[in-house]
């Protein structure tokens, strides 16, 4: 079983987001050698000026994109909860995008096998996340993001008595 | 040569016709990219005495040798180049945002578009293979209602979409082409020779890589410029924004109000940098790649124009509201909305407006001409429909005002030009420069036409480091400088919001260039490139027959009516005798003649030997 802080993620805060690509850019450059944002695992989405968001894998617990996997390419690392594809496995059949609801994995434009985040494990932490020009872009596991959210949502409860008590 | 996509394409819109060439590696080194390369394609590809909007025209769409990389601003703009149908002399302009990388990815270097398409179509540009489709049914359709037309279409969301609006396809002088929702080629008109080729759009999507010579040294050069993002370069563009220049520029007596006949607005509190982020900005979102981001998105949130969003800069706020006298952002966020869904450049149309309101006041339009419409100074309603009728060419007032101010006043007669504020052909920026007079000149001197953006000569005024009311030698030379340092910048394609991150400036950028393309350049080579690019632009205007001495002027508010407004500037005005030594100084510093043409040892020295007689054919015509 994965440990509280194992299964850290790439999550993108909305309201930091400018939807800037500079983390599909940072993708490509890392893991690629190359600009191309084409060949990146985590993708920004712009839906009007004010809706900005970057998308990665989740790390689903029970993760549909293994079910979905006719041919045993794709498993999970049980600690740190990446996607790991075998490629020898892996002939692009897209069952695994289908079955993800986020959009995070993807067949490559060049091996045509699919690709999915695996949160730079290589370089310790996702490049992505030290690239982001506006701290967007968190390496957190689920239980800090609901922690981060409670503590959000109590400020602003509360935030009226904030403001009071230091004035 | 590495970063270039090394190719160039053509397209032929009369015939369907579609080629490619290599990019020449001298022209890149020469022109760089942008509008230099874009300048000396249009050279190549251009006849004198082509009618803007003839189909002969080429309208040329090129990248920077940077975009598509992840270099911070110049990763994602492109320019346009053509003949501009409002000064009939060399067109440019540049955009940023999404589109320019797409098109890098797509393995083009430019497109150079000519011919004229029999029915209104867009080029469907899917890497290699390159489709003209049929736009009837997007006919009158926004540039961002074609963009998302084109996307449904095509079924692919990350399509990058550059079009025009109503605007463009009914050939108003000023219009413009929109790309990523907010972001423009705004100035000099392109919009209207893409509508005289019946060109809707220009729908890219790219796929290749876009690979740089030394990935390493690349890294660490654009961790530092992200560095230098977070830092006072950028302050007042990632804060307030441009409009931060409103409560500036008021303060020095230098903001024109109601088409230049005063210098300050008592309205400006209320159009403020400052009282648009406290009640209006939404969000500040960026453009690919960059790490400082500064695109102000405003929302009205109540009123009559509840829900209208706009990304704000200052120019267009300015020209659409002081300039106009209208001291209610929601109505200028309004209007600016319009603007973008026309297709019109909201410098040029809210300059026009003013013009139109100005010859009202002085009853040289009267309510006959204007439907009826009260168009005063001032009256924000009355702005909201010159907009739209000006976008849609509608009735007599509408159609005459969208060919710009000079045409409209020889159109409209009864000294009409006395109230014209444009250089050339293009409409006046929102510096009063009756006290900004290293900017009088830079303006008077740029090869667009009036424009704040090819010498930034306002700064040395704006900043008091030179004596602002007065022209004197040596400002031929700031502005010089400037001029080539900015032509390296348009290039290049580097937004110039982000010209302070460079702190060793030519230096920064040689080594950028050279890092992304293994080209290896020195400052000194670009200042170079930037002073050629300036005299081939230049030679252009020559060429056309608007290039010398007699179209450097500046227009008759600005040499005749003193500012009136108690301060700082009272009765600042441009003379004739320090405007004539300033262009006789610029000229000088520039090697060339009396008359304003490039002489021969000058265009020997920068290599542009070839182009000689169209400077010694005019010589001689005076």
């Amino acid at each position: 079983m994965a440990k509280l802080h194992d299964k850290k993620f790439v999550s993108a805060d909305p309201q930091k987001c400018i939807g800037c690509c500079i983390c599909e850019y940072t993708c490509s450059m890392v893991k690629e050698k190359t600009f191309n944002p084409t060949k990146s695992r985590i993708r920004a989405i712009r839906l009007g000026p004010l809706i900005n968001l970057a998308v990665a894998c989740r790390l689903c617990e029970d993760p549909p994109c293994v079910a979905a996997c006719p041919r045993d390419a794709l498993a999970q690392e049980e600690e740190s909860g990446i996607i790991m594809v075998d490629e020898d496995k892996c002939n692009g059949c897209g069952w695994c995008i289908e079955a993800c609801d986020y959009g995070a994995i993807m067949l490559h434009p060049e091996t045509k096998v699919v690709y999915v985040c695996d949160t730079c494990k290589e370089l310790g932490n996702p490049q992505c996340v030290e690239w982001c020009p506006e701290e967007a872009l968190d390496f957190v596991t689920a239980d800090v993001l609901a922690q981060k959210s409670r503590r959000t949502a109590v400020k602003k409860l509360f935030q009226e008595s904030v403001e009071k008590a230091s004035e | 040569m590495l970063a270039y996509a090394g190719q160039i394409l053509h397209v032929n819109l009369s015939t369907g016709k579609v080629e490619t060439e290599p990019l020449k590696e001298e022209w890149a080194k020469e022109y760089i990219g942008g509008i230099g390369l874009g300048i000396r394609l249009l050279m190549k590809y251009s006849k004198s005495g082509t009618d803007p909007f003839s189909p002969d025209n080429p309208l040329i769409f090129v990248t920077g040798p940077l975009t598509g990389t992840m270099g911070p601003t110049a990763g994602n703009g492109y320019a346009v180049v053509s003949k501009s149908p409002a000064t009939g002399g060399i067109a440019e302009s540049k955009a940023h945002g999404f589109f320019g990388p797409e098109l890098k990815r797509a393995g083009y270097d430019a497109i150079i578009f000519t011919g004229k398409s029999e029915k209104l179509v867009y080029a469907w540009i899917d890497d290699d293979s390159v489709h003209l489709l049929d736009a009837q049914s997007l006919k009158g359709k926004s540039p961002n209602e074609t963009d998302e037309a084109i996307r449904e279409e095509l079924g692919d969301h990350y399509i990058r979409v550059s079009a025009i609006g109503e605007a463009g396809e009914k050939l108003v002088r000023f219009a413009c082409i929109i790309n990523d929702e907010f972001r423009a080629i705004g100035r000099t008109g392109m919009g209207a020779v893409m509508g005289s080729k019946n060109l809707k759009a220009v729908a890219v999507r790219g796929t290749k890589d876009v690979n740089v010579a030394d990935l390493d040294g690349f890294k660490e050069f654009i961790k530092m410029i992200h560095e230098h993002m977070k830092g006072p370069a950028t302050r007042k563009y990632r804060t307030l924004g441009t409009p931060e220049n409103v409560l500036v520029l008021n303060a020095l007596a230098a903001l024109p109000t109601r088409n230049f006949t005063q210098a300050t607005f008592e309205g400006a509190e209320k159009v403020s940098g400052e009282y648009l982020n406290e009640h209006y900005v939404k969000k500040i979102i960026g453009c690919a790649t960059c790490a400082m981001r500064c695109d102000h998105i405003a929302v009205v949130p109540e009123g009559p124009y509840k829900g209208s969003t706009s990304r704000m800069e200052f120019e267009c706020l300015w020209a659409l509201g002081p300039n106009c006298g209208v001291d209610r952002l929601d109505a200028i966020i309004e209007a600016m909305r319009l603007c973008n869904y026309y297709g019109l450049d909201g410098i040029s149309a809210g300059v026009v407006v003013g013009f139109g309101m100005d010859l009202y006041e002085n009853g040289i339009l009267n309510k006959e001409n204007t439907e009826e419409m009260d168009l005063s100074f001032g009256n924000h309603e009355a702005l909201i429909e010159m907009v739209k009728k000006i976008g849609t060419r509608d009735g007599w007032l509408g159609d005459v005002l969208a060919e710009g101010t000079k045409r409209a006043a020889e159109k409209i007669g009864k000294g009409a030009e006395k109230y014209a504020n444009h250089i050339k052909g293009l409409e006046l920026p929102g510096y009063d420069i009756r006290g900004l007079k290293t900017a009088a000149l830079g303006f008077a001197v740029s090869f667009r036409g009036a424009c704040h953006l090819r010498s930034g000569a306002y700064s040395p005024d704006v900043k008091g480091k030179v004596n602002r009311f007065t022209i004197e030698k040596g400002r031929g030379k700031i502005i010089m400088d400037n001029e080539d340092q900015y032509n390296v910048i348009d290039s290049l394609i580097l937004c110039k919001f982000s010209r302070g991150t460079y702190y060793e400036g030519l230096d920064d950028m040689a080594n950028y260039y050279t890092l992304a393309t293994g080209i290896k350049v020195t400052a000194e080579d670009l200042r170079k490139a930037g002073e050629r690019i300036n005299n081939l632009a230049r030679l252009f205007n020559v060429r056309e027959g608007v290039g010398t001495r007699k179209f450097d002027t500046l227009p008759p508010k600005i040499m005749t009516v003193p500012i009136p407004d108690e301060g700082p500037a009272k009765g600042a005005v441009v003379n004739k005798e320090e405007f004539d030594l300033g262009l006789d100084d610029y000229y000088a510093v520039r090697g060339w003649t009396r008359n304003g043409i490039p002489t021969a040892e000058k265009l020997n020295e920068l290599g542009l030997g070839e182009f000689t007689d169209i400077a010694t054919r005019k010589k001689g015509e005076k």
